[in-house]
C-alpha cells in the first residue's frame, strides 16, 4: 500500500515508489529520491516539521509539504 | 632563461556540503579574493596556486563556483555556477569536481553529468578519511576504469593528496567515454545551456527530459557503487552523529542547547565585541588629534582629521562585531550545528515567511544590523534571503540604545510600578518588542507579495558533525571582513565626508560671521568667565548656520506634524552616520557642556521651553521621535551593506523608502494621539 513518506513513523523503513508532479520533482530527483531507493523515517522536528529521512547513504531534511509528494511503500 | 608561466583555469565544482570550500582554501591560501558576477547576488571567490611541473612553471587560476547538485539549476547560485562554468568568455580548461566520499551516490549525478560536458575533468574523493572511519571502502582503480576519468583522493583535514590533485590538473584529460549517451544529435552542453533560453511553452517537456535524465544517471550510478563500494549500512550515517542529534534535536535539550548557542553569540557581539570597538575609537581619536597638533590650520587638515579619519574610524568599529559573528558562524556552518538549527526554528520563522536559517541573523540584528544582514548569505533561497535582508533593520539594534534612553530619561522618573517593573525598563522592552512584531508582520506581507521564478524549499542535506578546521574558519572571517571593509567601508567613508562637510561648512561666509558676531562681550549670557560654555555656545550657533542647520529648518515643514522642530531636523540629518550620533548633536545644538553625557542634555531638555512658554519635550514629542528611531533606516552602513549583499541600489532604495513611510506615519499618528 502506497502512502506519502510524511506518514512514516521515526525508524520505518520504505521504498519510494512514485514522486508526485510538483515544485519540488527535479530538486528531490537532485537528492537521490528516486524511485526504487530505500528510505527511513530518522526523525521529525519537534515542532512536526521538518522531517529528515535517510536516503542514498545521507540525512536529508525537508519539509511536510514537500514529504507529501513522495509516495513510498513500507517495507515490513 | 626563465620561461613564460603557463596559466590553467580550473574551475571547483561539487555539493553542498562536499568540502569544497575547505579543498578551495587549502589550494589557494591567502591567494584569494572575492568579486562580482555581474548582475547577481552571488560572491565570486577566485584563487591561484603556482605549480611546477617537468621545469614548466604554472599558475593555476582557480575559480570556487557555488554548490550546486546538478547541471540543471534550481536556484540563482546554482545557475551562476553553471553559466560561469559553461561561459565562453572566460573558458574552463579543467574542472574538478569535488565529491563528498561519505555520500558517493548522491555526488556521482553532478560528476556524472560534468564527464559528460565534454570538458578535462578530475574528480576528488575528498574526506576519504571519514569515509575509512565509516568502515566505507571504495575501489578507486576500479571507479577510475569505469568512469574514464582522473580521480584523486584528499582527506578531511586536506594534508593528503592535494599536491596529487596539483599535478593532476596539470595533466587533466577529457574522460575517455561519456556516461550516458542522450539522443546521438545533442551534447549534454548544448541541453544543459538551452535552460537559459527556455520558452515558458517548452519547460514541461524539457523537466520532463531533465528528470528521466536523471534517473539513467542514477541507475548507472548504482550498478557503480554497487560494484565499487563497500559499505556495512546500508542506509544509516556515522553513529555518533546520529548519537549527538538525539540530544541537539531533542524537544527539549535541543532547544536549551540553541537558546545557549544563540546567547553566547549574543553576549559576544553585544558585550565582549565592545572592548576591541572602543580601543579602535581611541586609536583612530588618537590619530585626529596628531594630524591636529602636527599640521597647521586648514581646511584640508579638518577634512583629514576630522572628515576622512571619523569616516573611516566608523568603518573600522564594525570590525569586531563582523569578525566575531563570522567566526561563530564559520564554526556553526563547518561543524553541522547550522542545519540542526534550522531544522529546529523553520517551522516557527516559517509562518512569519522567514527560514529555519534566520534565527541568527534575526538575533544578531539586535546587536548590529550590518553584520546580521552579511550573515544572510547561510540562507541559500534567494526570496528567503532578500525577506530576511529587508525586515532585519527593523530589529532594534545597539545603536538605537543611547537614543532610546535619552528620551525615554526625559519622560519617566525612576519609578517602580506594578510593585517590581521598573517604568524606563517597561519603555524600553516595549521599543523592542515592537521592532520585532513589525519585523515579522513586514515579513509575512513580503512572503504573500514577492513573487520570484525560485520556490522556497527546505530540501536540503543535513551533513553529519565534523570539526572545523581552523584555518578555514579563520579564512572565512578574513575574507567577510576584507569584503565589508572593501566594498561597503567606501560608501559610509564617502557619505561621512558629506556629512562632514555639510555640518562643518555654510552657504557663503556663515561659519566667519559666526564668529565675528559672538566674538565681542555684548552678548551678555556669554560669559567670558566660562570659556567651556562659550565654546559650546559658538558650536551650537556654527551648526544651526550650516549646510545641515538650513537643511533641517528646510525640512521644518515636513516634520512638524511629527511634533519635531529644525533642531531635531538637524539630529535626524546628522543621525544618518549612525543613530547614535542624534544624542551628540542634540549636545551640540542645545549647547550642552558635558559632550554626549545623557545627564547634561538631559537637564537642557528637560528646560527647554516652546515660544507660549510650555515644556518642549513633551511625553507627545518623545514617543513621536521613539517610534521614529524604532523604525526608520537611519544608518548609512545598513544602506551601504545592503547595497554590497543584494548587488543594487533597488533594494536598499525601497528598504529606504518603506521604513521612513513607516517611520514617520508610526511618529505622526503617535503624536497626533498623545498630544
Amino acid at each position: 500500500m502506497l502512502k506519502p513518506l510524511s506518514d512514516l513513523k521515526a525508524g520505518e523503513q520504505a521504498v519510494i515508489a512514485e514522486l508526485k508532479e510538483s515544485p519540488y520533482k527535479a530538486r528531490l530527483l537532485d537528492m537521490g529520491c528516486i524511485p526504487g531507493e530505500e528510505v527511513e523515517l530518522s526523525k521529525t522536528a519537534p515542532l512536526g516539521c521538518p522531517f529528515a529521512i535517510y536516503v542514498a547513504g545521507y540525512e536529508l531534511s525537508l519539509r511536510k509539504n514537500e514529504a507529501e509528494n513522495v509516495l513510498v511503500e513500507v517495507l515490513n | 632563461m626563465v620561461s613564460e608561466k603557463q596559466i590553467l583555469r580550473v574551475a571547483l565544482i561539487g555539493n553542498p556540503n562536499s568540502g569544497k570550500s575547505t579543498l578551495f582554501n587549502a589550494l589557494t591560501g591567502l591567494n584569494q579574493k572575492t568579486g562580482n558576477y555581474a548582475g547577481v547576488t552571488v560572491d565570486k571567490l577566485e584563487g591561484f596556486f603556482n605549480f611546477e611541473n617537468n621545469a614548466i612553471p604554472y599558475k593555476i587560476k582557480v575559480l570556487d563556483l557555488p554548490g550546486t547538485y546538478s547541471l540543471h539549476f534550481k536556484s540563482l547560485d546554482e545557475e551562476v555556477a553553471i553559466k560561469t562554468l559553461l561561459s565562453d568568455k572566460e573558458k574552463t580548461d579543467v574542472v574538478v569536481v569535488v565529491l563528498d566520499s561519505t555520500n558517493l551516490k548522491r555526488n556521482l549525478l553532478l560528476a556524472t553529468q560534468a564527464i559528460d560536458l565534454g570538458l578535462k575533468t578530475v574528480l576528488v574523493l575528498n574526506l576519504i578519511d571519514e569515509a575509512k572511519e565509516q568502515n566505507i571502502f571504495i575501489d578507486t582503480p576500479r571507479l577510475k576504469e569505469l568512469l574514464g576519468t582522473e580521480i584523486i583522493e584528499v582527506d578531511s583535514r586536506n594534508k593528503t593528496g592535494i599536491e596529487n590533485l596539483k599535478k593532476a590538473i596539470v595533466y587533466a584529460e577529457i574522460p575517455k567515454a561519456h556516461f550516458i549517451d542522450l539522443n546521438n544529435s545533442v551534447s549534454l552542453k548544448s541541453k544543459v545551456l538551452e535552460q537559459f533560453i527556455l520558452k515558458d511553452a517548452d519547460k514541461t517537456a524539457f523537466l520532463e527530459w531533465e528528470e528521466n535524465e536523471k534517473i539513467e544517471r542514477f541507475k548507472k550510478i548504482k550498478y557503480i557503487t554497487s560494484v565499487c563500494v563497500k559499505s556495512p549500512q546500508k542506509m544509516k550515517l556515522k553513529v555518533s552523529s546520529q548519537k549527538i542529534d538525539r540530544v541537539l534535536t531533542h524537544p527539549f535539550f535541543g532547544y536549551a542547547t540553541l537558546l545557549t548557542v544563540l546567547f553566547v553569540i549574543f553576549q559576544f557581539i553585544f558585550y565582549v565585541a565592545e572592548y576591541p570597538m572602543a580601543w579602535i575609537e581611541m586609536l583612530f581619536l588618537q590619530i585626529g588629534s596628531t594630524i591636529k597638533e602636527t599640521f597647521s590650520e586648514g581646511v584640508f587638515r579638518d577634512l583629514v582629521s576630522d572628515g576622512i579619519i571619523s569616516g573611516v574610524s566608523g568603518v573600522m568599529m564594525f570590525i569586531p562585531q563582523i569578525a566575531l559573528l563570522f567566526l561563530f558562524i564559520a564554526l556553526l556552518e563547518d561543524s553541522g550545528y547550522m542545519s540542526r538549527a534550522g531544522f529546529l526554528t523553520d517551522k516557527l520563522m516559517r509562518k512569519v515567511g522567514l527560514n529555519g536559517r534566520s534565527v541568527i541573523p534575526l538575533l544578531s540584528a539586535t546587536a548590529c544590523a550590518v553584520p546580521s544582514i552579511m550573515s544572510t548569505r547561510t540562507i541559500s533561497n534567494f526570496k528567503d534571503r532578500i525577506i530576511t535582508i529587508f525586515v532585519l533593520p527593523l530589529v532594534s539594534c545597539s545603536a538605537r540604545l543611547p537614543v532610546y534612553t535619552l528620551l525615554i530619561s526625559l519622560m519617566f522618573p525612576d519609578k517602580i510600578v506594578g510593585g517590581v517593573f521598573n517604568l524606563k525598563g517597561l519603555a524600553l522592552f516595549s521599543l523592542y518588542l515592537l521592532g520585532f512584531i513589525f519585523t515579522f508582520i513586514t515579513a509575512f506581507a513580503l512572503k504573500k507579495l514577492l513573487k520570484t521564478k525560485e520556490a522556497s524549499h527546505y530540501i536540503m542535506e543535513m551533513p553529519v558533525y565534523r570539526i572545523p578546521q581552523l584555518k578555514s574558519v579563520l579564512l572565512t572571517v578574513y575574507n567577510k571582513v576584507k569584503v565589508f571593509v572593501v566594498d561597503a567601508g567606501k560608501i559610509i567613508v564617502a557619505i561621512s565626508i558629506v556629512l562632514w562637510f555639510m555640518s562643518n561648512y555654510g552657504p557663503g561666509n556663515a561659519m566667519e560671521e559666526i564668529e565675528k558676531k559672538y566674538a565681542h562681550a555684548e552678548y551678555p549670557h556669554v560669559g567670558v568667565a566660562d570659556s567651556n560654555y562659550y565654546t559650546e555656545f559658538i558650536a551650537a550657533k556654527k551648526l544651526e548656520a550650516s549646510y545641515i542647520g538650513v537643511l533641517g529648518k528646510a525640512i521644518e515643514p515636513v516634520i512638524r506634524p511629527l511634533g519635531y522642530d529644525w533642531k531635531i531636523g538637524i539630529a535626524i540629518i546628522t543621525s544618518f552616520a549612525a543613530r547614535e550620533v542624534f544624542v551628540g548633536t542634540m549636545s551640540t545644538i542645545y549647547g550642552a557642556t558635558g559632550g554626549d553625557d545623557v545627564e547634561s542634555i538631559k537637564t537642557r531638555l528637560l528646560n527647554e521651553r516652546d515660544e507660549s512658554g510650555n515644556i518642549k519635550y513633551t511625553i507627545a514629542v518623545c514617543c513621536s521621535l521613539l517610534i521614529f528611531y524604532v523604525f526608520a533606516m537611519q544608518c548609512i552602513s545598513t544602506i551601504a551593506v545592503v547595497k554590497r549583499e543584494t548587488k543594487s541600489w533597488k533594494w536598499p532604495a525601497i528598504q529606504l523608502v518603506y521604513l521612513t513611510t513607516l517611520a514617520y506615519l508610526g511618529a505622526w499618528l503617535t503624536y497626533v494621539l498623545l498630544s
